[in-house]
């Protein structure tokens, strides 16, 4: 790590004004920001410590709605009970992502602010060329070793996978990341590399992601997260889903549908082709095995990561299937 | 401000750096160090401190070699400053045991099942363990083995962690 100063933000104001000022990097948990320092991928001059900021850190959640401050920390909501009977698929995003002892560190505002796992991203000394790192340098990743790269939302200049697991969930259920008076949908928190992999986030300079807040649904409160490995345990997504479901009251017409997939795009994406296949139809799984096909349309592999097409569908069905009992 | 560890030797630098004073408690204990803003608690611990039971695997967040407790939680000291630990109680592995030597019953355990071949690891996962003890973690091998997998062991001892931990966990209950 190259050397850095270290100050304690006294208000949320001057986290803001940090923001600003160039070679100044917010510190929450830490995770992400010093392991890629550590990389060189990432190299502050100043870091602002922001986790002693007070009433930031808030959990509630009931069947109206959630509400989450930035300084939440992972281990919390997962274990938050009234996040658990309402937004199951909350909680169990996060009880699967990273370890005990990252979860213990790691706020929410920071997990989405958590940059790709591309290898070539992530090794600037073997890799100089990376779009999202050095724009216009080109892409290493094309032609290289690519099964955990993107099949869904890449560009010519970028086809790193968005690594995140909370974040699927909440374009699943529309979610809202709070930047103080500035809302932003969750699914527009998060933009497609285009011919920018740089710009990853609408955030402006001056702006701090202070909460994250989700509308209560039947759906949102009968949901799961299935994310699928290449080890059982502390590894990123191959292929995810987050799946809410509400069914009408015959208990077999599907009445609302959410469909999101993690670790095969270059952001968490939302399939609404999957979710308006399936509303109003009956919970079979020929239904939901068919449809769950539309989980993949457009994608284009890159090499090594073809499985995830096939993949993908089949973890969007296993999901919808468990949720209905079907499986 | 309490002497420094009787092992501590501060590190030698070339070029000057900016230093800032960090307190630290550590094992009850308060600590003044003089260290560069970006020293890590882990190095803080093993280089300045000479507190060396808690160990570098991957320095990247990766292999929980480093895992110690701030304010009773298990944490990595490799992504932790020094700095943001200042307030907060840091547990080692060196505080685990009592005044007088007696073992914690995750120690005891960890050496009755054998739960360690070369031992590199064995520190972190101690401290995990009596983390995931206190949490509730450890209702079955499964749940254990779950909720352990921040901490990677390249002998492959994890049969006898499990166990270790599970035997831990019944003793304490």
């Amino acid at each position: 790590m190259k050397p850095f100063t270290y100050s304690r933000a006294a208000s949320l104001d001057e986290s803001r004004t940090a923001t600003t000022v160039a070679g100044a990097a917010l510190l929450a948990g830490g995770t992400s920001l010093l392991d890629l320092a550590k990389c060189g991928v990432t190299e502050p001059e100043q870091v602002v410590d922001i986790t002693r900021l007070d009433g930031l850190d808030t959990i509630q959640a009931s069947s109206e709605g959630a509400r989450f401050g930035a300084l939440a920390r992972m281990s919390r909501v997962a274990a938050h009970a009234d996040v658990l009977a309402n937004f199951p698929a909350v909680a169990q995003s996060l009880s699967l992502a990273a370890s005990a002892q990252l979860r213990n560190m790691a706020t929410l505002g920071g997990n989405l602010m958590q940059r790709t796992r591309c290898g070539y991203f992530r090794d600037p000394r073997a890799f100089p060329n990376c779009n999202k790192r050095n724009p216009g340098s080109g892409c290493a990743a094309l032609g290289g070793v690519t099964r955990n790269h993107a099949v869904l939302g890449t560009s010519e200049a970028c086809i790193a996978s968005y690594p995140g697991d909370l974040a699927t969930v909440l374009v699943a259920f529309d979610a809202v990341v709070h930047l103080g008076e500035r809302a932003v949908p969750a699914d527009d928190f998060f933009l497609l590399p285009g011919d920018t992999p740089d710009v990853e986030h609408p955030i402006q300079p001056g702006e701090v992601i202070t909460a994250i807040s989700i509308p209560g649904s039947a759906a949102a409160k009968r949901s799961t997260y299935l994310k699928v490995r290449d080890r059982q345990s502390y590894e990123f997504a191959a292929a995810s889903a987050a799946v809410g479901l509400e069914l009408e009251a015959d208990g077999r017409t599907i009445r609302d549908l959410r469909v999101a997939l993690g670790g095969v795009a270059s952001k968490p994406w939302r399939s609404r082709a999957v979710e308006a296949e399936l509303i109003g139809k009956s919970l079979t799984e020929e239904a939901v095995c068919a449809a769950s096909w539309r989980a993949v349309d457009g994608a284009v592999p890159h090499g090594d990561n073809a499985y995830k097409i096939e993949l993908a569908p089949r973890v969007v069905a296993r999901a919808i299937l468990s949720l209905g009992g079907l499986a | 401000m309490v002497t420094p560890h009787p092992n501590h030797k501060p590190p030698e630098h070339g070029i000057h750096l900016m230093t800032d004073t960090i307190k630290l408690d550590i094992n009850g204990k308060a600590f003044t160090l003089a260290a560069e803003p970006r020293v890590t608690l882990l190095d803080a611990l093993r280089e300045h401190l000479g507190l060396t039971g808690t160990k570098k695997g991957c320095d990247q967040g990766q292999c929980g070699a480093c895992t110690v407790h701030l304010d009773g939680e298990r944490v990595l000291a490799c992504l932790t400053l020094a700095a943001q630990a200042e307030g907060k109680a840091v547990t080692t592995i060196e505080g685990l045991a009592g005044e007088d030597g007696t073992l914690h019953a995750v120690q005891a355990a960890f050496l009755e099942h054998d739960a360690f071949q070369c031992g590199y690891c064995t520190p972190g996962q101690i401290m995990s363990a009596v983390a995931c003890i206190r949490e509730g973690h450890a209702g079955s091998d499964a749940e254990i083995r779950e909720y352990m997998s921040g901490n990677l062991c390249r002998c492959g001892a994890y049969p006898h962690i499990v166990a270790a931990v599970r035997q831990a966990a019944e003793a304490v209950r």
